[in-house]
């Protein structure tokens, strides 16, 4: 590991002030970045522990939701019983993911900017347009499995890797940011998240300085809550494809349907369009492959992700099946 | 600034060197050697150790930012002549083969019964509410962190299970 300075600061509006300057970088839970670092594809010269700025509650909000502070655990997210009863997607997502070492010490904030396991990113020998901008994308026409079919760029087809924020996006949640000035703005879960572009090494909205402070989750939804994740191995593997979803039936029709995909795109994905093709129809497998339709109508494999296009449709169609009661 | 960390019940100043892992700490500063170092990457759990109460990787965590924690290793656990009831079930179901991985799997296991008594639910939980229990599944899945290279995962569990049948946890 490159030497760094480490700085702890004790109140949010000292840590908005140290955490100017192209060169610092916010550390909490710290799993993500102390990996980054030892491998040197993170060098920052200064580091900023932001883990005594509290933070750390979940709280009820006025219109019916809950606050998450940046700093809960996702173990402690996972466990509290208002997310349980109210949110078990997010319960569930979080479960999903990682080990409980891991999700121990990872946090919300922390959780939403973690970066890419693309194997070309965490190797510094090899180019990388995300960690090393214009070095070219090694996975397009090379390992490329655990990578993106939708919303890809040819700088970079990398996925976001998380869980919990699938599900946030599924449930329309919003990040809380307080910027180096101490102004205030919320950004959707759903826009937090940027596709790469010709900017790879942009994974999120977030500007210089700016620090998330919480996850708002809007009021309890009615429907059942569902958080399929397929991946290479039962436990600790990351998503092939994972599906969030939020279905409600009204009679035999559909009148609820939130759906949000990991590890096919560098954001959790979220296609609106899904939503008014599923609303006010009856379920059947034939309204599901129209929705798998729409959702990969633009997909585009690499050869050795290939599979995820018919992995998605086939998850996609498992998930609206076990929400709808309908057989396939 | 505080710069003690108790360990086992002992206080110890904290590195001057911000890059110092908790897992470097334990083995080169302390010679607490029971504590492994496998990936240094989060990927093992050999590093695995309980810090106020919670299991975590060692290696993913800088020294620095533990003052004033309570942290158990291997070696707070118990000891050859008064093992815990989790190493005496490790030994007594051979729960390993070269064993490097044995402290982080029975730190693990240690918290881990703790979490199914306070009643964390995880991945292969039926429900998220209500009792756990510390089924095969259930514990095949909550120690998915510990990876053992000799695969003796069915003695792990065996033993994990016969401790929890005792409901004891230490």
């Amino acid at each position: 590991m490159r030497p760094f300075d480490l700085q702890r600061p004790d109140s949010l509006e000292h840590a908005r002030n140290l955490s100017t300057g192209e060169t610092a970088t916010l550390i909490a839970g710290g799993t993500n970045l102390l990996d980054l670092m030892k491998l040197q594809v993170e060098v920052p010269e200064r580091v900023v522990a932001i883990d005594r700025l509290g933070m750390n509650e979940i709280q009820a909000t006025e219109d019916g939701g809950l606050r998450i502070g940046a700093l809960v655990t996702n173990t402690a997210t996972a466990n509290d019983a208002r997310i349980r009863s109210d949110y078990p997607v997010l319960a569930r997502a979080i479960l999903a993911g990682a080990t409980q070492q891991l999700r121990n010490r990872a946090t919300t904030g922390g959780n939403l900017c973690q970066r890419t396991r693309c194997y070309y990113f965490t190797n510094i020998d090899q180019p990388c347009n995300k960690r090393e901008p214009g070095s070219g994308c090694g996975a397009i026409e090379g390992i490329a499995r655990l990578h993106g079919v939708l919303g890809t760029s040819s700088s970079c087809i990398a996925t976001y890797p998380g869980d919990m924020a699938v599900a946030m996006s599924a449930l329309d949640a919003t990040v809380e940011i307080v910027s180096a000035d101490g102004s205030e703005r919320s950004v959707p879960v759903r826009d937090f998240h940027l596709l790469p572009g010709d900017t790879p090494w942009r994974d999120n909205v977030l500007e210089t300085g700016e620090i998330i402070t919480a996850v708002t989750l809007p009021a309890l939804v009615e429907g059942k809550q569902l958080y399929r994740k397929v991946r290479e191995r039962s436990s600790y593997a990351f998503a092939l494809v994972s599906v969030a979803a939020i279905i409600a039936m009204e009679g035999d029709t559909i009148a609820r349907a939130d759906l949000a995909f990991g590890g096919l795109a560098h954001k959790p994905w979220y296609d609106p369009r899904l939503s008014d093709l599923l609303v006010g129809k009856a379920p059947d497998a034939a309204l599901f492959d129209s929705a798998a339709d729409l959702l990969l109508e633009n997909a585009q494999g690499y050869g050795e992700n290939d599979f995820k296009i018919p992995l998605a449709r086939r998850t996609l169609a498992a998930v609206l099946a076990e929400a709808t009661e309908t057989e396939l | 600034m505080p710069d003690t960390i108790t360990i086992n019940g002992t206080d110890h100043t904290l590195p001057s060197d911000p890059r110092v892992s908790l897992l470097d700490f334990l083995r080169h500063d302390l010679g607490l050697s029971g504590t492994k170092k496998g990936c240094d990457h989060g990927q093992c759990g050999a590093c695995t150790v309980i810090v106020n109460g919670m299991r975590i990787n060692s290696c993913l965590t800088l020294a620095a930012l533990h003052d004033g924690d309570d942290v158990t290793t291997i070696e707070g656990l118990g000891t050859p002549e008064n093992p815990s009831a989790l190493q005496a079930a490790f030994v007594e179901h051979d729960g390993y083969q070269c064993g490097y991985c044995t402290p982080g799997q029975i730190c693990s296991a240690t918290a881990m019964l703790d979490e199914i008594k306070a009643g964390f639910a995880s991945d292969a939980s039926e429900s998220l509410d209500g009792e756990m229990e510390a089924s095969a599944d259930e514990i095949r899945e909550r120690m998915s962190g510990n990876l053992c290279r000799c695969g003796a995962y069915a003695n792990i569990v065996a033993a994990i299970r016969d401790v929890a049948s005792q409901g004891e946890t230490a």
